[in-house]
């Protein structure tokens, strides 16, 4: 298989008319992010400065309460917090230093806000400075939002990975050219990429985040990067903003988008094609053969996508072009169209997007439109199942290994699945 | 502000969507921005539930502030009452609409909506789920009550009564309302209305034709009871028929209420657990140390049980609903131990290792703090999981559940027989420590095989000698842990730097209970 040339943004025709909808929304909030980015960055802790209602997503949503005493936490504010915003920060101080107390092997603490936070005007970006001077230099103290009223879901990523970029070393104007892989991703993931990077000839790679905060990567004018979730949209202005260059690509999902993805940064570190072809060649070979047991499956199979994680477009571009599904709607709660040109302008012609939710409206075309699978959020697949509807949930791609050559089979296999299951059951 | 890990209750508009979950025709306008539609995943993941919650929420983003949230939240009411036709309508708003004071109970009323519309005033930053729960119930009731409604001419039917209490998302009360319906039924009982759970509008309006109320879970069915007896004069059964003994309390309670002879059916002998409990098999349950916690109505009912009808000792009893203290309080003081009422999981943490009990008695959290210490666990109240919400009939109310509760808290203990197997076998070359616990094999909640001894368990000087060592490795595995910490700790208190063979017996008659 040859190298899929990268294609440029001005062949992007946009497909079809975005269907752009207002109204009950079926998705988390950012503060949701958390529990994938603490696993993911493991000398970090996220305290969320919220409601009870905040501190009971974070469980519900983690689905299982495994460990001892995770890294995140909640500080719940009470009626005496609304009272004034200066008892309301003290109180905020002396619930870190109660929690740094506990848990010393700490070294970064981000400060997470939330609608309840926004709302009354809590500035954590202040009191982060606040408490980073005093807890300095042992633990280096960051904020964001992860609040449903600024935030959708993975947006939440977004705006803790932008929250790193100004911490990250600077980097000369003449230092070697260096290539970040945006976008946090589980190990193995990552280490697979490090050893085709590695096998291409570019070594110089780092990731955003990395496994501690403490690791972040330098940035500068010599630095590129590449986005390996489309949700990224604030830390790719933000890493630009301090002169790094985004390498335009398909996202790596697939053979297609991985072949895309990674040929964008070998074009930009000057890899040979023959080379870049002859490294690549096992790993598609592998990834077909694993993607041929499920496209006997899911070949001209519709699919409806509720919008969830924004990673709805290169997914159903991926399904469409590599697995032959039909594709019914592709709702995403926001597009990206710059990041996303290549991407929409890969799917296949005509295809029906929708941006926002109307929940109750989304739900009448889906019944209407009877798809072989619908991708929608936990609160949804349970009834549309009961309705005989298949579904997959989204929260899992977005908590499994999806990306790159040797996922792409798992990813087919998770939506194989809920049709294999539907196929093999009797009662 | 409180620093929390996990929580043991979720916000009290979450209380709302569980009273509005478990009715027909009730639908709940909840003014919140994106993202509290979470908690539909807890009534269709956890529970299973086929259908969505019939929850509405207006979705209110940054840029809404200020400006059209009250508009937003008008235009999602009537697309309610077109879309979704109900009988009636809860109003309310999520923790983050508090703060934007909109004011829905304000804004519904200047509406004319052609449904009964109750607002719900739930302080987020006060209040938690139960209260949310039983006050939304409450509302219910006191605006969908026909107060004209009386109970007709006893002589011409069976007696009448009410179910008060059960909500989605409850510990077990599917079952529970089932075997309990079928206990009245046989006392000669009728049931005139359940509710919320599987209750609709034209049965809340009813409310006031039962001779009298049952409460069966207090913590979200008191405050309704208890308008219902204000205004209705209804009396209410307040016994909750967990356990053997307390079932019968319950059937003498109600039977005199309802005016039937409860003898026939106490004379029975419904339940399996008496007989079970004093067989000789169950001897080594005597005086097993059980760590209870929960909700204070099954704790209280738990502590009941494991003293009077298992005959366990109970070393820690707790809840996390503040507003029941004082049951738990009075309880506590019938077994003599220190009431645990807090909703700081790691507070309840530090008492269970305190307490060393052999079986902990809890919610999902306590079950993983179990876990972690590897001690045998069983769910006895919320929060819930999914495993809480079994596919067979599986009550925790009346005989049946006394049934329930035998084999689902005896079955995690290592059985008596095999206890004195172990012992009698402990060096016999495939029955000995590292072939397993017994045959529920690893993961199970069986006590998992202590480590070698290399370091004290405790921080103490105290060395052991050859000869103790030895003698340690030859008690069963599963108390070896404790045999160690107590003779640690008793070294300790006596100052002795080795641990000699004596040592340790002079701990072991310390420690004798």
């Amino acid at each position: 298989m040859n190298a899929i040339a990268p294609l440029s943004a001005a062949n992007a025709v946009d497909c079809a008319p975005v269907l752009k909808e207002r109204g009950q929304r079926e998705v988390f909030c950012g503060l949701t992010g958390i529990i994938w980015l603490h696993r993911k960055m493991q000398d970090a802790f996220f305290l969320v400065v919220g409601s009870r209602t905040c501190a009971h997503l974070l469980q519900s949503a983690a689905g299982v309460m495994i460990f001892a005493e995770p890294r995140f936490a909640t500080a719940i504010m009470e009626e005496r917090d609304l009272a004034g915003l200066a008892d309301a920060n003290e109180e905020l101080d002396r619930i870190v230093d109660q929690l740094l107390a506990r848990r010393p092997e700490i070294k970064s603490l981000f400060l997470v806000g939330s609608c309840p936070s926004e709302v009354i005007k809590l500035d954590l970006s202040k009191a982060a400075q606040r408490l980073g001077a005093k807890h300095a230099p042992h633990v280096r103290i960051l904020n964001y939002s992860g609040s449903g009223i600024e935030t959708t879901f993975t947006e939440g990523e977004d705006a803790c990975l932008a929250s790193l970029v100004p911490i990250m070393p600077s980097l000369a104007a003449n230092a070697p050219k260096n290539l970040i892989v945006v976008g946090s991703l589980p190990d193995i993931v990552e280490d697979q990429f490090r050893r085709l990077f590695a096998e291409l000839g570019i070594t110089n790679v780092a990731s955003l985040p990395e496994r501690a905060v403490a690791d972040l990567p330098g940035v500068g004018p010599n630095t590129r990067f590449l986005l390996a979730q489309p949700f990224l949209g604030d830390t790719a202005q933000a890493l630009e903003e301090r002169g790094a260059v985004r390498l335009d690509a398909l996202f790596p999902f697939g053979v297609e988008g991985t072949t895309n993805w990674l040929h964008a940064a070998a074009a930009e570190f000057g890899v040979a094609d023959s080379h870049f072809d002859a490294v690549l060649r096992p790993y598609q070979d592998r990834a077909t053969t694993a993607l041929a047991h499920q496209r006997a499956r899911l070949e001209g199979r519709s699919i409806f996508f509720m919008p969830d994680s924004q990673l709805e477009v290169p997914l159903a571009r991926f399904l469409a072009n590599e697995l032959g599904m039909r594709l019914v709607e592709v709702g995403t709660p926001y597009l990206h169209r710059r990041h996303l040109a290549q991407e929409l302008a890969a799917l296949p012609a005509g295809v029906m997007l929708s941006e926002g939710q109307d929940v109750d409206k989304q739900l009448d075309r889906v019944r209407a439109a009877k798809p072989d699978l619908t991708v929608c959020g936990l609160g949804l697949a349970n009834p549309l199942e009961a309705e005989g509807l298949s579904t997959k949930w989204a929260i899992e791609l977005v908590f499994s290994p999806i990306h790159g050559f040797d996922q792409a089979g798992d990813l087919a296999e998770l939506f194989a699945r809920p049709l294999r299951r539907r196929d093999v059951l009797r009662v | 502000m409180q620093l929390s890990v996990w929580t043991y209750e979720g916000p009290p508009h979450v209380g709302a969507m569980r009273v509005a979950t478990a009715m027909e025709g009730v639908h709940y306008l909840l003014h919140s921005p994106q993202g509290d539609t979470y908690a539909d995943l807890l009534f269709t993941m956890i529970e299973r539930r086929s259908k969505r919650p019939p929850v509405t929420y207006t979705t209110f983003q940054a840029r809404d502030l200020g400006k059209d949230t009250s508009q937003l939240f008008q235009t999602a009411a009537l697309d309610v009452v077109e879309r979704f036709k109900p009988d009636a309508m809860l109003v309310g708003a999520s923790c983050t609409a508090e703060l934007i004071q909109d004011d829905p109970a304000g804004l519904i009323e200047n509406m004319g909506l052609p449904i009964p519309v109750i607002p719900l005033e739930l302080p987020s930053y006060q209040r938690k789920e139960h209260w949310g729960a039983a006050e939304t119930f409450y509302q219910i009731v006191r605006h969908l009550a026909d107060k004209d409604r009386r109970p007709s001419d006893k002589s011409k039917r069976r007696p009448l009564v009410n179910l008060l209490g059960p909500t989605a998302l409850g510990f077990r009360h599917r079952d529970d309302i089932l075997e309990i319906s079928g206990l009245l039924d046989k006392l000669g009982i009728d049931i005139n209305v359940t509710a919320p759970l599987g209750a609709n509008v034209a049965d809340i309006a009813k409310l006031g034709e039962a001779d009298f109320n049952i409460v069966l879970y207090p913590e979200t069915g008191d405050l309704a009871s208890d308008y219902l007896k204000r205004e209705f004069g209804q009396p209410a059964v307040r016994t909750v028929p967990i356990g053997v003994g307390a079932t019968q309390d319950f059937i003498r309670e109600v039977a005199a209420l309802a005016d039937v002879d409860p003898e026939p059916m106490l004379a029975e002998g419904l339940s399996r657990l008496s007989w079970w409990s004093r067989s000789i098999d169950s001897n080594y349950l005597t005086g097993k140390r059980v760590f209870i916690f929960g909700d204070a109505t099954h704790a209280v009912a738990a502590a009941r049980v494991a003293s009077e009808e298992l005959g366990f000792k109970v070393v820690g009893l707790g809840c996390y609903n503040r507003e029941y203290a004082r049951e738990i309080r009075a309880a506590a003081k019938l077994y003599g131990v220190e009431p645990l009422i807090t909703d700081d999981h790691l507070a309840v943490e530090t008492a269970i290792q305190e307490a060393q009990p052999e079986l902990v008695l809890g919610t999902q959290m306590e079950r993983h703090i179990a876990k972690r210490f590897s001690i045998p666990c069983t769910v006895i109240s919320s929060p819930v999981h999914v495993q809480d919400f079994p596919a067979r009939f599986s009550p925790q109310m009346g005989f049946e559940g006394a049934n329930v509760i035998f084999d689902s808290w005896v079955h995690p203990l290592v059985m008596g027989l095999e206890e004195h197997l172990l012992t009698m076998f402990r060096d016999d070359f495939e029955f000995n420590d590292g072939a397993g616990a017994s045959h529920l094999g690893p993961g199970h909640s069986a006590p998992a095989k202590q480590p070698e001894l290399v370091e004290p368990a405790n921080d103490t000087e105290a060395v052991w000698s050859d000869e103790a060592t030895r003698e340690l490795k030859k008690i069963p595995f599963f108390v070896r842990g404790k045999a160690r910490r107590n003779t640690e700790m008793f070294a300790a208190e006596q100052g002795v730097s080795t641990i000699e063979l004596a040592t340790l017996y002079e701990a072991k008659a310390h420690y004798a209970r």
